[in-house]
């Protein structure tokens, strides 16, 4: 009889063991899929993981997307980590990384056609402020209601995406646009252009910040008082209490930090890569940073690999569909298997596994 | 408008939300937290939509939602439950399998027509002028529906094993003290709820839209999680929640048709924001009813 036996202490190694085991995992219950689907399993493997990176033909135009895709995964699952930490779970920074992206960039076009080189910088600060207070929302509601943060954060969502399809084809659409929705495009007007800071790489603004804020969140964590009273939170509530810690502040913090890195995020999203507020611009890069963010161990550099490893994911899923033929959908399931997977194998890392036999009572 | 049309519509608006929150609160009462609702709603719309397109027999297609989501919803209880994972985490998980799991079966489906249910039209009742046509006309899930809340009171009222899953649910420690299977009660407590969630995404799918597109149940699952803290974990409390914010969808939707000056992003944000308001007023109160081990990970140490 399986018996599970609880450790003392979560075990190092099978915390470091889990992710890559979960995504071994994936790639066989996912080529099993692929297999399923009619396409050839360990082609269909090997142009999600390998081909983005060295394929001789598409690697050159791949190869940067990487870091597009890495960097606003990264700056958002950063927030979220410190949120998990602490047992609050924010999982609106979808809506959170629209308003930022919203806000942002309707300061910059109040400004426009300004070519100041200080506003880039203003938006940037109204991107964050703009997720920050999205994310408030649910902090005050928590804090002088009780109200669960889970709930009014994904409902949160829903509103900001009609905030965005009243944005893009109402009060920020282009007025040159001949009547299409749309905002104007950030990359014609190149005091705002997010763009490559080093050409070829995809190495934009937004991310050299989420570089940042993953040293950022590791001082933080580390080595900052507010950060080991965010890990009291989340491992020893009652503790924490006794110790001084305000719950509510602990609230503000967790969710403005996430709030506004979501919404930096979808700021250096919309006057970069994306180009303008248009309604399809939620991309569900708040959703896919959960796991992220769970992959990586909710530790920051942990967060970078998987942030990396979830980018190669997106990008090797449209090399599959363009070339061959796999549903664009499968790469979602892929990645919500690789969740799962990870949380069924983290039993490791909490209990020990006994084979005995049944005892006599 | 016509009321009768009126009733009729927020009937089948509040149907699909309805059957989602009476199996979550079945869940809930037996202490898990099952946050996949969504996922589970999404999957069975689909799998709904592609039996009964497939055999023509929406009937079949419902059943065949109900396993299907009922079997999805044992992989989160796996998880929790044997290998005792964070509930909130796994609950999101599912959600998120759910929609890729949807759209993947769902990409060969979309543009089709689902065969349409029949009407029951109640002998007698169905006849009286008015409210025959309000009340006693609908297709046979809206019916099942109102039998499951009142089934689901009952159970948990007056049956010993609704005692028994109330139990698990307070106290999961007392409970296995008392020789009771926490974690197979559970695991069936969940079981209803994925199937209840399956019925009311094959709902969307079959009756309401009723066509497949991707992500249609639009935070209907979620929804469905907020009506259960509504309710305070009363079935007759999700009864009346579903059918407010089946009203809610309803109305806005009319008055988008009508074309009223209120913007149209306003009125489809409506539900969401009335949603969050009706939580602060709940929470406001101070919870009451939340079963005592809600959430919380059950380990036998021996």
């Amino acid at each position: 009889m399986i018996r599970l036996e609880r450790r003392p202490q979560p075990s190092r190694l099978w915390t470091g063991l889990t992710p890559i085991l979960a995504v071994v995992l994936t790639m066989i219950v996912g080529g099993i899929m692929f297999a399923a689907l009619g396409k050839p399993p360990l082609e269909a493997i090997r142009t999600i993981f390998w081909d983005p990176l060295f394929h001789p033909q598409f690697a050159g135009y791949s190869r940067p997307q990487l870091l597009v895709k890495a960097g606003p995964l990264i700056l958002i699952a950063i927030g979220l980590s410190i949120g998990f930490r602490a047992g609050i779970w924010n999982i609106g920074a979808e809506g959170q990384y629209i308003m930022g992206a919203v806000t942002g960039a309707a300061v910059g076009l109040a400004f426009y056609p300004s070519d100041s080189v200080l506003l880039f910088p203003l938006m940037v600060v109204a991107g964050a402020l703009g997720g920050w207070l999205w994310g408030m929302i649910p902090a005050v509601l928590k804090t002088k209601f009780g109200t669960n943060e889970i709930l009014v954060s994904l409902m949160l969502v829903y509103v900001a995406e009609n905030i965005l399809a009243s944005a893009s084809s109402g009060w920020l659409r282009n007025p040159e646009g001949q009547g299409f929705p749309g905002s104007r495009n950030f990359k014609q007007w190149p005091a705002v252009f997010n763009d490559e800071l080093v050409a070829n790489t995809g190495m934009h603004w937004g991310v050299l910040v989420a570089f940042i804020a993953v040293i950022g969140a590791y001082v933080l964590m580390a080595r900052h008082i507010q950060g080991f009273n965010v890990r009291l939170t989340g491992e020893a509530p009652r503790a924490a209490r006794f110790s001084g810690v305000n719950p509510a502040r602990i609230v503000f913090l967790c969710l403005g930090i996430s709030g506004a890195l979501a919404g930096m995020a979808g700021l250096f999203e919309v006057t970069g890569p994306a180009g303008q507020i248009s309604i399809d611009f939620g991309s569900g890069y708040g959703f896919t940073a959960i796991i992220v963010a769970f992959l990586g161990r909710l530790n920051p550099f942990g967060i970078l690999a998987a942030g990396l490893l979830m980018a190669l994911t997106y990008i090797g899923g449209e090399l599959a569909q363009l070339m061959l033929g796999l549903p664009g959908a499968s790469i979602q399931l892929f990645q919500g298997m690789l969740l799962f997977f990870l949380l069924a194998t983290d039993v490791f890392t909490n209990y020990r596994v006994r084979f005995a036999h049944k005892e006599v009572a | 408008m016509d009321p009768v049309l009126l009733v009729v519509s927020i009937m089948v608006s509040a149907t699909p939300i309805l059957l989602a929150a009476i199996g979550e609160l079945v869940a809930e009462k037996a202490g898990v937290l099952n946050l996949g609702v969504e996922g589970m709603m999404i999957t069975g719309a689909v799998m709904g939509f592609a039996i009964a397109v497939t055999t023509g027999s929406p009937t079949l297609g419902f059943l065949g939602a109900a396993v299907a989501s009922a079997v999805l919803s044992l992989s989160f209880g796996i998880l929790t439950q044997y290998l005792l994972s964070n509930q909130v985490a796994t609950g999101l998980g599912l959600t998120l399998v759910g929609l890729g799991l949807s759209a993947l079966i769902g990409s060969n489906y979309e543009g089709q027509r689902a065969p349409s249910l029949p009407k029951l039209d109640i002998p007698l009742l169905g006849d009286i002028p008015v409210a025959g046509r309000m009340l006693f006309s609908h297709d046979f899930v809206v019916y099942l529906s109102l039998v499951l809340v009142v089934a689901v009171w009952a159970f948990l009222k007056f049956t010993r094993a609704g005692l028994i899953l109330r139990a698990v649910g307070e106290d999961h420690e007392s409970a296995h003290a008392l020789g009771y299977k926490v974690v197979r009660v559970r695991m069936a407590a969940i079981a209803f709820g994925g199937a209840c969630a399956g019925l009311g995404g094959a709902y969307v799918s079959l009756v309401r839209v009723p066509q497949w597109t991707e992500g249609m149940t639009a935070g209907a699952g979620w929804i469905a999680l907020a009506i259960v803290v509504f309710a305070s974990w009363r079935p007759l409390g999700v009864l009346i929640g579903a059918y407010l914010f089946g009203g809610v969808t309803v109305i806005q939707l009319n008055l988008q048709a009508a074309g009223t000056t209120v913007p149209v992003e306003l009125l489809s944000m409506s539900p969401y924001l009335i949603t969050i308001i009706v939580l602060v007023i709940i929470s406001a109160r101070g919870s009451h009813g939340a079963p005592g081990s809600l959430g919380r990970p059950f380990h036998a140490a021996s």
